[in-house]
């Protein structure tokens, strides 16, 4: 279950960004924000490299809290960022990936929408619910 | 399978015509108002076509992988064809050649229609311009027909 999902156009703006409502919530956008330097790294460092599914996998970004960072770009240069609660450690790889698969599914839909241009927040309630569905909840 | 190739070719057929239509009735100088409009249209749709087609393929190595990807699996999904013939001179003007473009065929081959045919192409360089500026390559998209039904679209990648 994610703590924070994000969703980051080409231009490195974001579309949308999700964080679940607990404390000083800055504190998730500054990570997302962090971590697009890491995947800007690994985009330009694909010579050969496996299809276009990149991992981010940071362990400790702040000496106080314990987070894991999970990165994936599409074809078309948009990024989704996944922040997870790294105590939560039954969380697998391959749950990781299925949550990624859903998300680009929902965000295609969301960009065949004709009333959706591209470049602008996201508003859809379809993807808010697919969201939703992967937060943690709270209370 | 055959009579949904025949409902979208009269659906995309119909709505050119109509569009056309109105294309007659205005001054000359509306007229490539018009034709932009469509080829604003099919950006859009281009886009969205991309993003969909693209989802579970592996990333593209460089610009020729991604003209090539337009060329094969694009094109048969959404013209139901292969391109018949891409030339390019390696610095970023690719011309595509398709010998029976689906939305041609049903205009009489022959010298009658060949000035008409440049308006229903308008739609379909936008799609075209469309899926390659969501990969990332900005283009001009323009297509000529000397012989119906075959026709060549050229695409010029803008080099930032």
């Amino acid at each position: 279950m994610a703590v924070c999902i994000a969703v980051i156009a080409k231009q490195n703006y974001p579309l949308y960004i999700r964080s679940v409502p607990t404390q000083n919530e800055l504190k998730f956008h500054y990570t997302v924000h962090t971590s697009l330097d890491v995947v800007e790294e690994k985009i330009s460092a694909v010579g050969k490299s496996l299809g276009d599914q990149r991992e981010l996998y940071l362990g400790l970004l702040y000496p106080t809290e314990d987070y894991k960072v999970y990165g994936y770009v599409t074809n078309s240069k948009v990024k989704f960022v996944i922040v997870v609660d790294s105590s939560n450690t039954s969380l697998r790889d391959n749950e990781i990936r299925s949550m990624f698969r859903k998300l680009h599914n929902s965000f295609t839909d969301v960009m065949c929408n004709p009333f959706h241009n591209p470049g602008d927040p996201i508003q859809s309630k379809t993807f808010d619910g697919i969201v939703s569905g992967m937060m943690v909840q709270t209370g | 399978m055959s009579s949904d190739k025949f409902l979208q070719d009269y659906l995309h057929f119909t709505f050119i015509q109509s569009h056309i239509y109105e294309l007659s009735r205005q001054r000359p100088t509306d007229r490539a108002v018009s034709v932009s409009v469509l080829e604003g249209m099919g950006f859009r749709v281009g886009q969205g076509l991309i993003e969909r087609l693209t989802r579970d393929s592996p990333s593209f190595k460089d610009e020729l992988d991604i003209m090539k990807f337009v060329c094969k699996d694009f094109w048969t999904k959404v013209f139901r064809r292969q391109i018949d013939n891409l030339r390019t001179n390696h610095q970023g003007t690719y011309v595509l050649q398709d010998n029976k473009f689906a939305l041609l065929t049903q205009l009489s081959s022959g010298k009658q229609y060949l000035d008409q045919a440049p308006k229903y192409l308008a739609f379909s360089c936008g799609v075209v311009r469309g899926a390659l500026s969501n990969l990332g390559l900005d283009s001009v998209v323009t297509a000529e027909v000397s012989v119906m039904p075959s026709c060549k679209f050229q695409v010029v990648i803008q080099k930032l």
